[in-house]
């Protein structure tokens, strides 16, 4: 089965939990931007949390459906409509063979969730369905979705075998709120700020720019301050630069001290500017859920948090699969 | 370069988050630098430390990714100094690797029409192309001089990535030898496919189109990155550049260019290579007289 896309929407692209292992030659990870949202859309479904999903910016796309089909929306607050008529979102919806799916306007938040029985069933490439579309790999083409694709959808797993709860309990539901406090473990090169320039990064208040994708985002504020050097030798003259390096995935740079970026799941490998701290990995999908605009903290928490702040958000994952009367895969 | 630089201090230890390394092993960039570097990833990789998601070696330091839920960062770090110590101790100052040929295509028209599209605001002497200020900035007569300079001496692939395949290339002559240019003012929103670029020390070949800051200074005459594997060079890997490659510039005539885009169609194109061992004591003591050793190897080829 397959759905056909009429409207391809702003930028929907095959996305799963990502590709490992390659970010040594560029390659970065990819893979859903909100992972907690696009996994309970696949758990509603019936697949394991590895099935491909379609990813939407802001934007959906029209599709119909060429067979029946078991789907549902996760993940950013937008009307969600079959034939025209507004269904539920973290629901299970069962589509007839030739239903349109569209969307109305997102209404906070930037992607939501097309999970759908079977997963879509595109070619992995290294070891991953997720598209890479700088580099051209994986997904659809290796692009974004365009009007008129055929986009293959796998055999339902476990025989069809559905879970029992048709949807989402509110309480798992992430919120898309106009604040955010972001948790991040200082290191790397924070110690080239000056106190000041510390001190802005973690107690001033930062918005999210319109420049903001799957790369990083991008945001504006006070700006910060480094200590002035002597540069060392192939590091470039701004004080912000540092010899080209590795750029761990949820890091954030300063260039020339101004606005601050996070990268995020496509995020260039490597470059050469100082990085002062790291998202810790437990709020990643809280920053992409993140719309221009949003007001940001940054938080620092050690290490010790960080972990164990990822064990909770684990056992909330797990909770989250248990609600929907499914054991997490 | 001095025998005295390839001793360096202990690295500098540092997380990115709960999933990530960052092992500093020098500030500045250099040859020993480099080398420990890649010896330490290598010794990293080999010893298969479950819960090691991603070692990535770049000029003077190197990133782990790790899953924490596997392998406690304690652990990981623990490991990675003591591979540290014992590299100190008895370092293996040799690589072994290889030496290619890569023609290039320098002051070709597919640059040229990108760096004119952004010179006001963008570049340092928006009235000259960007070779020509090269070879000012390093106080050479021409951008004749400034080409010579730049494919006579091989260069080492210092780290791979920023995009896919992208090599850092840092050239193999003494450091007041080295070419140094400037990047961009602001980076460009465009740069070819294939775009020979340079900034601060370090040389590039842009693996796919894009953004980019470095100065552009010709095309590369072959892919380097073909996620279709069309080529017998990408049989294995989609990805042809590995951080340790010496790379050997070949200048090419527009002539030469579009024969090789010939042979590409028609699937035949091979890069000129060679295994070599590369000691790093060597390359410090004399490195046009080692040089000049390496390029040997790619002689009959």
């Amino acid at each position: 089965m397959a759905f056909e896309i009429g409207n391809p929407g702003l930028a929907t692209t095959v996305q799963d939990q990502g590709r490992k292992g390659h970010y040594n030659v560029g390659i970065p990870q990819s893979g859903s931007m909100d992972q907690y949202s696009a996994e309970l859309g696949n758990a509603l479904v019936g697949n394991t949390a590895r099935e491909a999903v379609l990813e939407c910016t802001y934007l959906g796309p029209v599709l119909t459906t060429d067979s029946d089909a078991v789907i549902a929306i996760t993940g950013a607050p937008v009307e969600v409509k079959v034939n025209g008529e507004p269904q539920p979102q973290w629901s299970r919806l069962i589509l007839k063979a030739g239903d349109q799916l569209s969307f109305g306007v997102i209404q906070g938040g930037t992607r939501y969730y097309i999970a759908v029985q079977g997963g879509v069933d595109v070619p992995e490439v290294l070891g991953s369905r997720s598209t890479y579309s700088l580099g051209g790999i994986g997904g659809f083409k290796g692009r974004k979705l365009e009007a008129g694709d055929v986009v293959p959808v796998g055999a339902p797993l476990n025989g069809g075998k559905l879970p029992q709860a048709e949807s989402v309990p509110e309480e798992f539901r992430p919120v898309y709120p106009k604040e955010q406090e972001v948790r991040i473990v200082l290191g790397l090169y924070d110690h080239r700020l000056t106190e000041e320039g510390l001190g802005n990064l973690l107690n001033e208040e930062w918005k999210v720019t319109p420049v903001a994708d799957r790369m990083g985002l991008r945001y504006s504020g006070p700006g910060v301050k480094w200590k002035e050097r002597d540069q060392p030798f192939g590091a470039g003259s701004d004080p912000s630069n540092i010899v080209d390096a590795g750029y761990a995935v949820g890091s954030i740079q300063i260039p020339g001290g101004t606005q601050p970026i996070i990268l995020h799941r496509d995020a260039v490998s490597g470059g050469g500017y100082a990085m002062v701290g790291t998202v810790i990995s437990a709020d990643m999908d809280l920053v992409a859920r993140a719309a221009p605009g949003t007001a940001t903290r940054f938080v620092a928490v050690s290490l010790t948090d960080a972990l164990e702040a990822r064990r909770d958000l684990a056992e909330r994952r797990n909770k989250a699969w248990a609600a929907i009367s499914l054991p997490r895969q | 370069m001095t025998a005295e630089a390839a001793v360096l201090p202990g690295a500098r230890y540092t997380w990115g988050g709960d999933e990530f390394l960052f092992v500093e092993v020098s500030e500045a960039m250099s040859l020993p630098a480099n080398f420990k570097v890649m010896s330490i990833a290598g010794t990293l990789s080999d010893a298969r430390l479950p819960g090691i998601v991603d070692i990535c070696p770049a000029n003077a330091s190197l990133l782990v990714r790790f899953d924490p839920d596997v392998l406690p960062p304690e652990q990981l770090e623990t490991a990675v100094r003591d591979i540290e110590r014992d590299l100190m101790n008895h370092q293996e100052r040799a690589l072994e690797t290889r030496i290619i040929e890569v023609p290039v295509w320098y002051e070709d028209p597919f640059t040229a029409e990108v760096a004119q599209r952004f010179r006001e605001g963008f570049h340092q002497e928006p009235e000259g192309s960007d070779i020509d200020y090269a070879a000012k900035a390093n106080h050479l007569k021409d951008a004749a001089e400034f080409i010579q300079r730049h494919h006579k001496q091989p260069w080492l692939v210092s780290m791979v990535g920023f995009v896919a395949g992208l090599p850092f290339l840092f050239q193999l002559v003494d450091r007041d030898k080295q070419l140094e240019v400037p990047k961009y003012l602001s980076p460009r929103t465009d740069t070819p496919k294939l775009t020979v670029g340079h900034g601060g020390c370090f040389g590039c070949i842009y693996s796919v189109r894009g953004a980019g800051g470095y100065q552009m200074f010709g095309v590369a005459a072959a892919p380097i990155f073909d996620p279709g594997q069309a080529l017998a060079d990408f049989k294995d890997f989609m990805v042809f550049f590995r951080p340790g490659d010496i790379v050997k510039f070949k200048p090419v005539t527009e002539a030469e260019y579009n024969a090789i885009q010939a042979e590409i169609s028609a699937g035949t194109f091979r890069y000129r290579q060679a295994p070599v061992t590369f000691e790093l004591s060597k390359a410090l003591a004399d490195p046009e007289g080692y040089n000049r050793e390496l390029m040997e190897a790619l002689n009959g080829i």
